[in-house]
């Protein structure tokens, strides 16, 4: 009955052990990974989005990956105000040249960056959009300028196809 | 669960266990003595714990993708197994599983079979495996309906027409059953809610079964009551644990083999075409494992005899700690028993083999000669024996076996007779 | 030990014999050399090309294919076609989208993550066009069929001039694969119909075995991976099994008894 402690003993409990542990880790990936977007859910990550019919100072709001895009086309007024704004007032410093490349067509996740609602049009103390959830103000550039957000609204990847469809994503 | 006190070394243990006693319990768990002598057939509890949580693991994960609505239903699995990460993975291995939860659970009732495990003192846990087998077929069946294909439609129909055999309320029953006056969207949804809520009834009716095993302990393949701890026990852990773990790993490698190689093999091809509610497919057989039922209901000419046939097939199980009148638990010692054992088997083979063929001919004529005699074994043989038959004497211990030989290679003979 | 896994290995056998038996064809199909078989099996590209075009040219004006994806046809494990060559088979299809902003419909070139487009709006209109039979969805088919891929290559080649004294309806084909020996597709193959475009001599035996091949991969998409993976997966289990048995040995040998 008495314990023998030799080496080999040691070595294959332990290589037991650890074989044993690779495969655990192993199953449990799959059961993680079925949980992330799946191959038709990616494939649907990009949508065209036409704009002929959008006026200055309008914002259209399309669905791109569940989420609303804001496509706001922005006056000469309002592009002049947001290239105004200097970058040591901003609490996430942004360039608009930076956010709009083409500054007539700001195109933005409306997506609030506190905690994802949805931020209104035209609201709030800075001429942008402001949240209903928690009182996040943000300018005509989707800057937050006040409120508890930590950064901007996000921008997506997106492109002109021609000059009346943008591509997003 | 007052085998020896235990007291947790650490003060924090302590403090815990005062008020939670998980630590005793784990304690009792890990040494567990167990007889020593117990052969590889009885590994299969730990396989089918195994298999539980790898239904219900897989099952959840399913559940997430899975769209139960009689018009998405068939397009929603094919979702999972062409899009979703690892769905065809986590699928098969929830298909197959339930074979292999089967094959297990088969194996776990004739060992009890055989080594007379439902014996006194252990009625309870017999008793309890019978309702966990029960929910078993509950949960397959309903399962088997989700993906919405042509079996599982008609099997669907099928079985929730078995009700209608009921004198007079059964057509009422049937309509109840299905929420409308065919399987349809209602039945679907109602069939997706039930089977995932037997699988947690299942796990709750485990941990009784387990425990009314560790009351009394488990039995052996001597058959003998034994003195615990003793000589003749091993702690649970480590001496079980890595046995049933290395059964395991034997049994995965089978599993594996089914769910890489031969997915589908298991299954039925009409499945694969989407519930068609005007078109039945030309051969409607359940899943491997109710066939031997399955049989026994098509044997019986009348509809609610045939339905009381396959049911009362199923009871008799449960009676079966009475039926059976022999003191002497295990087969090794009942020469005779040991040869009714193995007749029992071939003819619930043969029982599943019929089941699986036409209802016509020889087949019908076989099918009705297996259940005939199926009925006989558990109503006349088993009774009758235990007056009967000349047992061999048994040892009073599994270290001091006062045969010659030890009791192992007893067994070893027994197995002989399975090979010719 | 020995007893037990012997006993075991006798039950898999009967076992496996009655499942054998029970899938056992009254008739013998046509067999050939599928690449796909087999512990390592992988799908023949060429074929699987060749198959997708014998679908589009011949099959796919019936039979639909609504879980299959254009982008699947780039996807690895299938075709293979380059992403251009899969973006530009979607552009030829018009699909159906909408409502746009004024509530109607339209018609737009498909992209990849559009599903085939089917032959008809929906199965009665399918049925309408054919005689009252609805040619089936091809996605699942290999499998929804109990002789598998050499049942169906089998059928492709059946047709045959029916026995004598069996009459046939309108619209009705004698093939000695098909149960019952009555169907209601015409045969479509002869030799030459498409024109490989690598060059592949299109005989109606090539042709039945790349559609054939074509089809085991709409139902079985991830066969590849499935093989890759089963294959380590079964390798792991025999070194951990072994592992565990010596484990076992050691620990037991700390008390007189067999395990």
């Amino acid at each position: 009955m008495a314990e023998k402690k030799t080496k080999r003993r040691d070595f294959l409990f332990t290589a037991t052990y650890a074989v044993g542990a690779v495969g655990v880790g192993a199953v449990v990936w799959p059961m993680i990974d079925q949980m992330n977007p799946d191959a038709s859910v990616k494939a649907l990550a990009s949508t065209e989005v036409d704009v002929s019919t959008v006026n200055p100072g309008n914002t259209i709001t399309v669905l791109w990956r569940g989420k609303p895009v804001f496509i706001r086309r922005r006056t000469q007024d309002e592009i002049e105000e947001a290239k105004s704004v200097k970058m040591e007032e901003l609490k996430h410093p942004e360039k608009d040249e930076d956010r709009a490349k083409n500054p007539e067509w700001l195109v933005m996740l409306g997506v609030c960056t506190h905690l994802g609602c949805v931020p209104l049009d035209q609201k709030g103390d800075y001429n942008g959009w402001f949240c209903p959830c928690h009182g996040s103000h943000y300018d005509i550039s989707g800057r937050i300028r006040k409120g508890p957000a930590p950064t901007n609204m996000e921008i997506p990847e997106y492109k002109f196809v021609d000059a009346n469809t943008i591509k997003i994503g | 669960m007052s085998d020896h006190e235990y007291t947790p070394q650490s003060k924090a243990g302590k403090w815990f266990n005062d008020r939670l006693p998980l630590l005793t319990l784990a304690n009792h768990l890990t040494d567990y003595p167990t007889p020593k002598n117990l052969n590889y057939w009885w590994t299969f509890g730990g396989i089918l714990t195994f298999c539980l949580i790898t239904q219900i693991v897989t099952g959840l994960t399913l559940a997430m993708h899975y769209i139960a609505h009689a018009d998405m239903a068939f397009e929603s699995v094919e979702h999972i197994m062409r899009d979703v990460n690892y769905g065809w993975l986590i699928r098969y291995i929830h298909a197959n599983g339930a074979s292999m939860f089967f094959l297990a659970v088969y194996i776990h009732i004739f060992r009890s079979l055989f080594y007379g495990s439902y014996k006194a003192p252990r009625e309870i846990i017999w008793i309890i495996g019978i309702i966990i087998y029960l929910l078993m077929m509950a949960a397959a069946f309903m399962g088997y309906v989700l993906p919405w294909g042509q079996m599982s439609f008609w099997g669907a129909t099928v079985i929730t027409n078995l009700f209608s055999a009921i004198p007079f309320v059964g057509e009422g029953i049937v309509t109840w059953l299905w929420g409308g006056y065919s399987v349809d969207n209602p039945t679907l949804t109602r069939f997706f809610t039930l089977h995932y809520l037997i699988p947690f009834l299942i796990l709750g009716l485990v941990v009784l079964h387990i425990w009314a095993l560790h009351v009394p302990g488990n039995n052996n393949p001597v058959g003998i009551d034994i003195q615990k701890p003793s000589k003749d026990t091993v702690p649970f852990h480590p001496y079980i644990v890595i046995k049933d773990g290395f059964a395991l790993l034997m049994f995965m490698i089978v599993f594996a083999f089914f769910v890489f190689y031969t997915p589908n093999i298991l299954g039925h091809a009409d499945n694969y075409i989407e519930a068609n509610p005007m078109v039945t497919p030309a051969h409607i057989v359940p899943e491997w494992y109710l066939l031997p039922f399955y049989a026994i209901l098509r044997s019986v000419p009348d509809k609610l005899l045939g339905v009381i046939a396959m049911l009362s097939a199923i009871f008799i199980l449960a009676a079966l700690p009475w039926l059976d009148t022999s003191k002497i638990r295990s087969a090794v010692f009942r020469p005779l028993y040991k040869q009714f054992y193995w007749i029992l088997v071939a003819d619930v083979l043969i029982l599943g083999y019929v089941g699986a063929m036409p209802a016509e001919g020889l087949y019908l004529l076989i099918a009705r000669v297996a259940t005939a005699y199926y009925f006989i074994h558990f109503l006349v043989i088993l009774p009758v024996l235990g007056f009967k038959e000349k047992t061999l004497p048994v040892p009073l211990s599994i270290t001091e076996p006062v045969l010659g030989g030890s009791p192992n290679l007893a067994m070893a003979k027994n197995k002989e007779s399975l090979t010719k | 030990m020995k007893n037990f896994f012997k006993s075991l290995l006798h039950i898999s056998f009967v076992f496996v014999l009655s499942c054998n038996s029970m899938a056992a064809e009254k008739v013998e199909y046509l067999k050939t050399d599928w690449s796909f078989k087999g512990l390592f099996g992988k799908f023949d590209r060429g074929a699987l090309q060749r198959g997708y075009q014998v679908y589009s040219e011949v099959c796919s004006s019936c039979h639909s294919m609504k879980y299959v994806s254009y982008r699947n046809l780039a996807e690895k494990g299938g075709p293979e076609f380059s992403l251009d060559q899969a973006k530009a088979i979607a552009a030829s299809f018009e699909v159906t989208d909408g409502p746009n902003a004024d509530g109607e419909m339209f018609t737009r070139p498909g992209k990849l993550s559009d599903k085939f487009v089917m032959p008809y709006e929906n199965e009665k209109a399918a049925q309408a066009a054919n005689g009252g039979a609805y040619p089936p969805d091809m996605s699942v088919l290999v499998k929804a069929r109990g002789g598998g891929a050499n049942y169906i290559y089998s059928l492709l080649q059946g047709y045959e001039d029916p026995p004598l004294g069996m009459t046939l309806d309108e619209g009705v084909y004698y093939n000695k694969y098909m149960y019952g020996n009555k169907i209601k597709m015409s045969n479509q193959l002869s030799d030459g119909l498409v024109e490989y475009s690598d060059g592949t001599e299109a005989t109606v035996e090539q042709m039945s075995k790349d559609i054939t091949t074509f089809l085991m991969w709409t139902a079985e998409p991830h066969l590849e991976a499935r093989h890759r993976m089963g294959f380590k997966a079964i390798v792991y289990l025999i070194i951990l099994t072994v592992l565990v048995y010596f484990s076992m040995k050691k620990i037991w040998s700390r008390i007189e008894t067999e395990v």
